[in-house]
């Protein structure tokens, strides 16, 4: 009987990067930006695989649901359907697909060689507990860190979308 | 119990750079010149606080270890934006808006910086790292009328970003065979002499990335358009601060997470030396503007900077640590001229520096002086850090005496290019029209100050030598 976790491992896995290729491939913006959708679909469902529910939920709402949305507005702004017209020249077609065949070959032998740790690790009982305690515990370094991060942003995507001020002296 | 006192640097400059945020929001436009005063004194009195806690050392967090080695890179993030603040006086005031906001990012970017020196843990190093390069992103596109500070600003965002994925993903493959992110426990696990092919790999795409942010070549190519692009004072602080932060935290990484793989990793760190070292001299040779010229020439400085990790010893580290202080001094002031001269004449042109010996003799003697130090000529400080660092590398084996000639060879070179500008202003004439130039009362003061320490640590250079040793030994304490 074939083991149905990794039969949806293996769908979930061929969906994630079917769907990333047609977003660098396609030509056009929106397809593009409609498969990007798909593959944030299939990452959530990756996680599932892997009993992160909550983790897929976020992903879902803001990776499928808000970003993807975002990029489909951004893409309805600027107005230019054809990748050609924002990407004036692309020459490297065929270097950067030699270097991509051979990192992505040298990528695959070392994950294939290797014995990997995290397969061991059961997943934690509660993995929302689990994962709060992480957030404000021994990672609060870093969730502090990133919350004055997102707020440089934030200051930083106001301050350059409004451009200067007529006004300023 | 967790000893959170032990944060009182990041969380003291956390609220320093919320406060100039809250500030610029709250004071009236016409008195907003206070908020760049208010930054250089509550930098200076951070840089006080570093040095009387100097002793503090302790875990907060696994991996998270306050040391004397992590307050040394501390106190050099926090002297590089003090330098950083005082240049941008007059050029943020004459640009004219969001100047609370300009002061608080370059807060957050020290922040950033202390964070990725200080961690030992790989999540918490990425978002200083992070932290870092995205307040940079903004501050090298905020000359907002200027559309090759745009240019600057997107380039070197789309470059940073894919640094970052390969570095994430080389933090995903390491995670993937240690099973941690505390690079001491990483150390551990890892036994020594056994050459893991997924190991491997993510120990190459860690280089890689930050070999990025220390613009070593090849991976140096977004460096000259984003010094060019970016507002002067941020291109001095980019290329000491985040520089000097990316080798705190490599360091860190190959030494105390990697050193039973130095096998793996030394070829790769004196390949990019070497390639570093000679591209960036040769390719500085025909610049004709000065920030690509300091741009070339920074490439090369982390070329020289990357010996004291091939040499794989205490004595490199602590060279290492010696001349990232010295490099801000110099650095900063030649950007400081260069910065001096642009609020002036408007231009960064080589050419157009000829003659300012006699409209400004202090700026021009500065820019003498500070490329004077990056040549390594004696008796400025650049010279005794260039001593220990190509000294360290022979230390550790006479078969690496070619690198250390090599070094000698490209200073030498570098004496060329260096010597244009100082050509141009001592020899050249000045336009006719151009009078003398307007440097502000704080400039001339820091201008004054960096001189100072050029001399003094190039004459007697022994208590930074001390404080830095010392501080490289902590970094191998358990």
């Amino acid at each position: 009987m074939p083991d149905s976790q990794a039969v949806f491992f293996w769908l979930l896995a061929a969906l994630v990067i079917g769907s990333a290729l047609a977003v660098v491939l396609l030509k056009n913006i929106v397809h593009s930006a409609l498969y990007l959708f798909l593959t944030f679909v299939g990452v959530a469902g990756l996680y599932i695989l892997l009993h992160a529910e909550f983790l897929a939920a976020v992903q879902l709402l803001i990776y499928a649901g808000a970003i993807a949305v975002l990029i489909v507005f951004a893409v309805m702004l600027v107005r230019r359907g054809d990748i050609r017209l924002s990407n004036l020249y692309s020459i490297h077609f065929l270097p950067a697909l030699v270097v991509s065949l051979v990192l992505f070959a040298l990528v695959a032998v070392a994950v294939g060689r290797q014995l990997w740790l995290g397969y061991l690790a059961p997943p934690p009982e509660e993995p929302l507990v689990s994962l709060a305690r992480n957030f404000l515990g021994e990672y609060v370094i870093a969730f502090e860190v990133a919350a004055i991060l997102l707020l440089s942003a934030i200051v930083g995507a106001v301050l350059i979308v409004r451009g200067r001020r007529r006004s300023a002296p | 119990m967790v000893n959170f006192g032990l944060l009182y640097m990041e969380i003291a400059t956390a609220a320093l750079g919320l406060m100039l945020l809250a500030w610029g929001l709250l004071v009236p436009k016409r008195e907003r010149q206070g908020i760049a005063y208010l930054t250089a004194a509550g930098l200076l009195a951070l840089l006080a606080l570093a040095w009387c806690t100097r002793g503090a050392a302790g875990t907060v967090l696994p991996g998270y270890t306050i040391d004397l080695y992590s307050i040394y890179f501390k106190s050099l993030f926090l002297t590089a934006a003090f330098l950083a603040t005082i240049c941008s006086f007059d050029y943020v005031a004459k640009m004219g808006f969001n100047q609370g906001e300009y002061y608080a990012l370059l807060v957050f970017a020290t922040l950033g910086m202390m964070v990725l020196a200080t961690s030992g843990e790989l999540i918490t190093l990425y978002l200083g790292l992070e932290l870092m390069a995205i307040t940079f992103y903004i501050l090298v596109a905020y000359r907002l009328d200027d559309p090759k500070s745009a240019e600057a600003g997107i380039k070197y965002l789309l470059l940073g970003a894919l640094s970052s994925a390969i570095l994430l993903y080389g933090f995903s493959l390491i995670y993937g065979t240690c099973g941690s992110t505390v690079l001491r426990e990483i150390g551990k696990r890892i036994s020594s002499g056994q050459a893991d092919f997924a190991l491997l790999l993510g120990l190459i795409f860690v280089i890689a990335g930050f070999s990025f942010k220390v613009t070593a070549v090849p991976f140096h190519m977004w460096a000259p358009d984003v010094y060019e692009g970016a507002p002067t004072p941020i291109t001095a602080f980019l290329s000491v601060g985040s520089k000097a932060a990316a080798f705190a935290a490599l360091i860190r990484i190959l030494f105390l997470g990697f050193d039973n793989q130095a096998f793996l990793w030394l070829p790769l760190v004196t390949v990019l030396s070497v390639l570093s070292m000679v591209l960036g001299n040769l390719v500085a040779i025909p610049q004709k503007n000065v920030k690509r010229l300091l741009a070339y020439s920074s490439v090369a400085q982390g070329g020289y900077l990357l010996l004291g990790i091939v040499s794989a010893s205490l004595l490199g580290i602590g060279a290492i640590l010696y001349y990232a202080m010295i490099y801000v001094f110099a650095n900063m002031g030649a950007f400081m001229a260069a910065t001096a001269f642009y609020n002036n004449d408007r231009s960064d042109e080589i050419k157009d520096y000829a003659g300012l010996a006699r409209r400004a003799p202090l700026v021009a003697a500065v820019m003498l002086f500070s490329v004077a130090s990056l040549a390594g000529i004696p008796p400025l400080a650049g010279f005794p850090g260039k001593l220990y660092l190509f000294s360290s590398v022979v230390a550790r084996d006479y078969s690496y005496l070619w690198l250390a000639l090599l070094g000698l060879l490209m200073s030498a070179v570098s004496v060329y290019y260096y010597l244009q500008i100082v050509k141009a202003m001592y020899t050249g004439n000045p336009a006719p029209q151009k009078g003398a130039l307007q440097v502000s009362r704080g400039m001339e003061v820091a201008m004054l100050l960096v001189l100072g320490i050029l001399f003094f640590l190039g004459i007697y250079p022994t208590p930074l030598t001390n404080y830095a040793f010392k501080a490289g030994e902590t970094l191998f304490m358990p």
